[in-house]
């Protein structure tokens, strides 16, 4: 579980985050949504420490990360796996050495116990026989698989995605979504997930948190969100008049 | 003004992350050599076609300008050829190719990791990304800029034996005589200085300016040509300054 208490992020003049808490459940497809701009990817980085909160803090399972040393933080480092947006898949390397690069820098097994490990988490996104390709030569929903499997490898107990299926044709991003959610619950991960795609949230948002102007302004489940008639979480989901339409006629 | 103090603090800030001790000395080794091995290679033809050309017209200047006072013995041009070579032109042409083509690509190297959030990924895994990304490639720039600039000494000397052969000016045995009279190794000594000072300068500067970009795709361009500008500009200072207290 990632607890969040009263997260601040300014960027000079500009407060993004003015206050944020919330928790994220382990087991869990945890949603952050929100409209672009609203800070969802400031949070995330703010969580992982690749940005510093300037007041607040964050708990996973019970460790404050924001007042730790580095070499302290490094320890919890090695229990948090990233997705990134754009996937930053290593381009001067194979597929392969992505996957293995947090094995060989960080532990002592062997080359032949790493290959193995490597494969695991490449079957296990669904991707054999790729190991000697460049991430260059990948189509998008293959970087991400890439993507998902370098974030597991070192068997995190914390999965952080940012916008897992942007540039994913619909069909695509479901199949993305679905790995995620079977490895968040197959490893009992705590999983954090940027997005705003609706069919996401309806599709794994056992908890959504979302965003709206730099402060949390709902959290629930995706079975709650279909509730929700008015304001500016309905504004969101309902972006068009046809769904809002489509919407109200659905209540009677 | 203050900005320029800013700057210099940031990029000493960061080049003391960089020298921190690495987690695993293996990783940081294959990388060195690996960038090493671009380095050393990826500059080779260059500096072998510049540095024998540059040998080549030093010794075609001399000849005519010798020829037309007739005061000097032609094989002296051996003796000069050599010493222009070793303590002026091979580490300072040398640099700035080098500046050209390797400070840029390190910046646009490490500008490109930092937009598409490559860095960002080592630091998730817990890499300390100044030391395992900036640190080998100084290393490496420390190590190889020297071999290069002796590569550079010896190609140009052959380049003046070439052109003074071609147009007449001396024997082969004459143009030796002059290679090899009143050799002086506090030259080479001077030269390795400035090789080692030019491969630092030349890695720093590139990894600061790449490592620091924020944006898109058009500041990585600019960084790579701050990179170069900035690391050519530093070299002929440093090559002033080092003639100036160690001749
Ligand atoms: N490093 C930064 N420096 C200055 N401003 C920043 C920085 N990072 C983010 N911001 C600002 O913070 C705000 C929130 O950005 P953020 O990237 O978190 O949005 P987002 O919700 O992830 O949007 P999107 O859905 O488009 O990815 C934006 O207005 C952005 O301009
Ligand atoms: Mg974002």
């Amino acid at each position: 579980m990632i607890e969040i208490k009263d997260i601040k992020k300014k960027f000079g003049d500009y407060l993004v985050l003015k206050g944020v808490s919330a928790t994220f459940e382990s087991g869990k497809c945890n949603l952050i949504i929100g409209k672009s701009g609203s800070g969802k990817t400031v949070t995330l980085k703010c969580m992982v420490g690749l940005l510093e909160p300037d007041e607040g803090y964050i708990l996973f399972d019970g460790r404050n990360i924001t007042e730790m040393a580095f070499t302290e933080r490094k320890e919890v480092r090695k229990e948090i796996g990233m997705l990134f947006q754009g996937t930053a898949l290593f381009d001067s390397l194979t597929v392969e050495e992505n996957v293995r690069f947090p094995l060989d820098m960080f532990t002592t097994k062997t080359l032949a116990e790493k290959i193995e490990r490597v494969n695991v988490c490449l079957g296990r996104v669904n991707l054999e026989n790729t190991n000697k390709k460049f991430p260059g030569d990948l189509s998008g929903g293959m970087k991400k698989r890439v993507g998902i499997a370098r974030a597991i490898v070192m068997n995190p107990k914390y999965l952080f995605c940012d916008e897992p299926n942007s540039g994913l044709d619909p069909k695509t991003s479901i199949v993305i979504d679905q790995l995620i959610q079977e490895i968040t619950q197959e490893f009992n991960m705590t999983t954090v997930i940027n997005t705003h795609d609706m069919n996401s949230v309806m599709g794994i948002g056992d908890k959504v948190v979302f965003l709206h102007q730099g402060l949390k302004y709902w959290e629930g489940t995706n079975k709650e969100i279909m509730k929700i008639t008015e304001g500016e979480l309905f504004d969101f989901i309902f972006a068009s008049d046809f769904l809002k339409d489509l919407r109200r006629r659905a209540q009677y | 003004m203050i900005k320029i103090f800013e700057t210099f603090g940031e990029y000493l800030t960061l080049l003391f992350r960089a020298a921190s001790r690495p987690e695993k000395p293996i990783m940081y080794w294959k990388e060195t050599f690996r960038q090493a091995h671009d380095i050393g290679i990826g500059s080779l033809p260059n500096i072998a076609i510049v540095s024998t050309f540059i040998g080549a017209v030093s010794a075609v200047q001399f000849a005519y300008q010798f020829r037309t006072m007739n005061l000097v013995p032609m094989w002296w041009i051996g003796s000069i050829v050599r010493k222009g070579m070793i303590l002026e032109l091979a580490p300072t042409i040398s640099a700035l190719l080098l500046a050209g083509k390797v400070g840029s690509n390190i910046a646009s190297e490490l500008g490109t990791m930092r937009i598409s959030e490559q860095i960002d990924a080592y630091e998730i895994m817990g890499v300390n990304t100044p030391a395992y990304l900036i640190g080998p490639k100084i290393a490496a720039a420390i190590f190889v800029v020297p071999m290069l600039v002796v590569i550079a000494v010896f190609l140009g000397i052959m380049g003046g034996w070439g052109a003074g052969i071609m147009a007449n000016f001396y024997t082969t045995a004459e143009y030796f005589r002059g290679v090899t009279d009143a050799f002086n190794s506090y030259d080479v000594f001077i030269m390795l200085v400035k090789a080692v000072l030019f491969g630092f300068i030349i890695s720093s500067v590139s990894c600061y300016k790449g490592y620091t970009v924020h944006g898109g795709a058009v500041e990585i361009g600019k960084s790579a040509t701050q990179a170069v500008v900035y690391s050519s500009i530093i070299i002929v200072i440093v090559n002033f300054i080092v003639a100036f207290i160690l001749l």
